[in-house]
């Protein structure tokens, strides 16, 4: 089997996701001391950075937003049923036994079919849900101006924006230990350092 | 003085007792101020009172003095006798209820009923010995209480608002003497009332320096940045008046009727709606130039964080007045004395036991600016603590804020057949004053056919509280509270209900099913992971 090296990662997107990654990660570690489950920077810190923080992922996601759409890559998480339960089995299976990957990459494809559902969901799911909450959870003091102030409740905001987390948090687990299994446990890391990704 | 501690109800004894204890406000508290505020009548005035003919004469009494006022200030005494330091009354603009410290019953000296003459000593008046006292004699006015220049204007309790006008030996049996105050000196020295003034009486509410409010004692004569940011004498020098701006001698800012939230823009001083005596009518509510502190106003009272902890000096305030103890008297069988280790009253065989603390973390409560009162005749229930006062308010009416409250908790007498608190005779010298007899029976006898109360005979003791906001003692900013006092699982306001504080609240099941779910994925990883190894070896 020989190793053939292609690119599926562009600059912008290697830096999307590093930067992204560090903001999720500190937005976590400061969003749970603001939710109370320890003390690490104090409270007013805690607050001061997250805020800081979801500012500047904000800023990022214009830009990344604007990205996907000018280049066409937004396509890359349309979802496919195709090879769902091939990938299933490879995880569940194949993976212990070193079966050959049943998904190989492309420039055009560089996710395959679990990638494209999960990372469809975290863009979709999740993080709408962190976003939205979040921005009402800033701006709980704007909440009478905006006429709002009856239909929300800081309770249940807090409630599904901790959710979120919960399940970002989950998200982050599972996506660094997939990063594992590639042709090589380092090789998926290495391809969004430097952009290529070794395949078999 | 301001109307915010007319209020306090019992004063009148307590100044009295406290005096003994803390002397009367001297020449030297006077010291000029800084600012136009303080004792200003010599500077910015363009009255010198020192050179009236009229003031120039001997004095007999207080009302002669007064009257000698009133050749000028025509409408003053009328004024004065519209006002709650005359008439200790205060309607409750919502129930009607009639309160003032001439009808409530509280926690320090309990009611002045049958005891005027020396609760009086406190009043804005003179000759109020009795529930004859006419309110609507110009004469009895005391304009010297509030504008005395010399601070050795002097109201001793037995006196029902007189001044001494001879040598007195006081407290009686004391072998120390009291001498007559100079009218003449005093009326020469009229100035607008300066925080000596105001705190002749405020500061010694409840018989002793600091008892009763806990965020007014005679600290605040001479009070450092530490202490009030505002009255700071080498700073912003405050009086009392500057805040409780008074027109027509009404004073603004009571406790009976408090702003509890304000909103908006500063306003204006002198508008009567902008109730100067609020954090807000000059700060306005939206003072931190920081968007998440200033959303904090629509729930939080200025006071809460800006005033950490009330009694911040060695003063203290009394936090507990027992009543049953009263009477209990030494081994010898007379009258037993003792202070705490600070030198603050303990135990008195006419009073009771008493608690006192310094740095006094207050207990937060909602409060919308309404506070309810038991007055004189008011049915009680025996069974749980009795609330003398307690203030309305709760997370469901946008009036109300998180207000800090100082609550004084004691135990004092009521009728088991009637049920309702007692009215006792206790000041004095004659046969039925508890002080004089340690009697109970006899002095609430006394007391409650003063006040027109049917007594059944039987009585007892039962536990009451007293829950009054704390709004003075204001710390510079450095000292608010920071946010973690609060916002934690055993902060400030852990009892606070209604409101959803984060790093406080939290959903418990959504912790649990969260870091489950976070745990699970990663023993699934780990798992995973090290199948993946093992087999990797084995096929290697």
């Amino acid at each position: 089997m020989t190793v053939e090296k292609i690119y599926v990662f562009k600059k912008f997107e290697r830096f999307w996701h590093w930067s992204q990654a560090l903001l999720i990660i500190f937005m976590l570690l400061t969003g749970f001391e603001v939710h109370g489950s320890y003390h690490l920077f104090g409270f007013a810190d805690a607050v001061g950075m997250h805020t800081v923080a979801a500012w500047t992922l904000v800023g990022l996601w214009v830009f990344a937003i604007f990205w996907h759409f000018t280049t066409g890559e937004w396509k890359q998480y349309i979802p496919t049923s195709d090879k769902v339960v091939a990938m299933m089995k490879f995880y569940s299976v194949g993976i212990f036994k070193g079966a050959p990957h049943p998904y190989r990459p492309t420039t055009l494809k560089k996710h395959n079919p679990l990638q494209r559902l999960a990372y469809l969901g975290v863009l979709l799911f999740i993080g709408p849900l962190l976003w939205f909450t979040g921005w009402f959870y800033l701006f709980f003091g704007d909440w009478k101006a905006w006429g709002v102030d009856g239909l929300l409740s800081l309770e249940w905001i807090a409630f599904f924006h901790t959710a979120g987390a919960f399940m970002m948090l989950a998200f982050l687990i599972a996506h660094i230990y997939l990063t594992t299994t590639g042709h090589t446990p380092t090789s998926h890391i290495k391809a969004m350092i430097t952009g290529w990704e070794e395949v078999d | 003085m301001n109307m915010t501690s007319i209020s306090n109800t019992m004063l009148a004894i307590c100044v009295a007792i406290a005096m003994q204890v803390a002397g009367p406000a001297t020449a030297a508290d006077k010291a000029p101020g800084t600012s136009p505020q303080a004792n200003a009548a010599g500077k910015v005035s363009t009255a010198d009172h020192g050179k009236f003919p009229e003031l120039d004469r001997p004095f007999k009494t207080g009302p002669e003095v007064t009257q000698a006022c009133l050749i000028c200030h025509t409408e003053a005494a009328q004024q004065v006798q519209h006002t709650k330091h005359w008439t200790w009354l205060s309607t409750d603009p919502k129930t009607g209820q009639v309160r003032g410290k001439k009808n409530i019953i509280n926690n320090y000296c309990t009611s002045v009923v049958s005891n005027e003459k020396d609760c009086m000593a406190c009043h804005a008046g003179y000759g109020w010995k009795d529930q004859t006292f006419d309110f609507s004699v110009q004469k009895n006015v005391d304009c010297l209480v509030c504008h005395d220049g010399t601070g050795t204007y002097r109201k001793l309790p037995g006196y029902a608002g007189h001044p001494v006008y001879k040598r007195v030996e006081f407290p009686h049996g004391s072998g120390k003497f009291v001498e007559p105050v100079d009218l003449r000196k005093v009326a020469q020295s009229i100035q607008l009332p300066s925080r000596s003034n105001c705190g002749s009486c405020h500061f010694f509410g409840g018989g002793a320096n600091g008892a009763k409010h806990g965020d007014m004692d005679s600290s605040l004569q001479h009070p450092g940045r530490y202490l009030d940011v505002h009255m700071d004498e080498k700073g912003l020098n405050f009086s009392c008046t500057t805040c409780h701006a008074t027109k027509r001698h009404e004073v603004s800012g009571s406790r009976y009727n408090m702003m509890a939230s304000r909103s908006g823009e500063a306003g204006i001083r002198g508008n009567a709606d902008a109730d100067p005596a609020s954090c807000q009518a000059c700060h306005g509510n939206k003072p931190h130039h920081q968007a998440r502190l200033d959303q904090h106003t629509e729930r939080i009272a200025c006071q809460t964080c800006h005033i950490p902890e009330f009694a911040r000096n060695d003063i203290g305030t009394e936090l507990s007045w027992d009543w049953s103890k009263a009477t209990i008297m030494g081994p010898d069988g007379k009258r037993m004395v003792r202070k705490d280790s600070a030198g603050r009253r303990a135990f008195d065989s006419q009073k009771g036991e008493w608690k006192w603390e310094s740095h006094v973390i207050p207990e937060y409560r909602w409060f919308n600016g309404t506070s309810t009162y038991k007055v004189i005749g008011d049915k009680i229930d025996p069974s749980k603590p009795v609330q003398l006062s307690v203030v309305g308010g709760g997370a469901d009416d946008p009036e109300s804020r998180i207000w800090p409250t100082k609550v004084h908790r004691g135990k004092q007498p009521y009728d088991t057949v009637n049920m309702t608190l007692t009215v006792q005779h206790t000041g004095g010298e004659d046969a039925t004053a508890l002080w004089h007899n340690y009697d109970w029976q006899k002095a609430i006898g006394t007391g409650m056919n003063a006040a027109g109360l049917p007594y059944s005979g039987k009585f007892d003791f039962v536990e009451t509280e007293l829950t009054w906001p704390i709004t003075h003692m204001v710390a510079p900013k450095q000292d608010a509270l920071s946010c973690e006092q609060c916002h934690s699982k055993n902060g400030r306001l852990k009892d606070i209900e209604g409101i959803y504080m984060p790093a406080r609240d939290g959903s418990r099941w959504l912790d649990i099913v969260g870091w489950a779910l976070a745990l699970l994925t990663l023993i699934g990883v780990v798992v995973h992971g090290a199948i993946r190894v093992v087999n990797s070896r084995k096929a290697g």
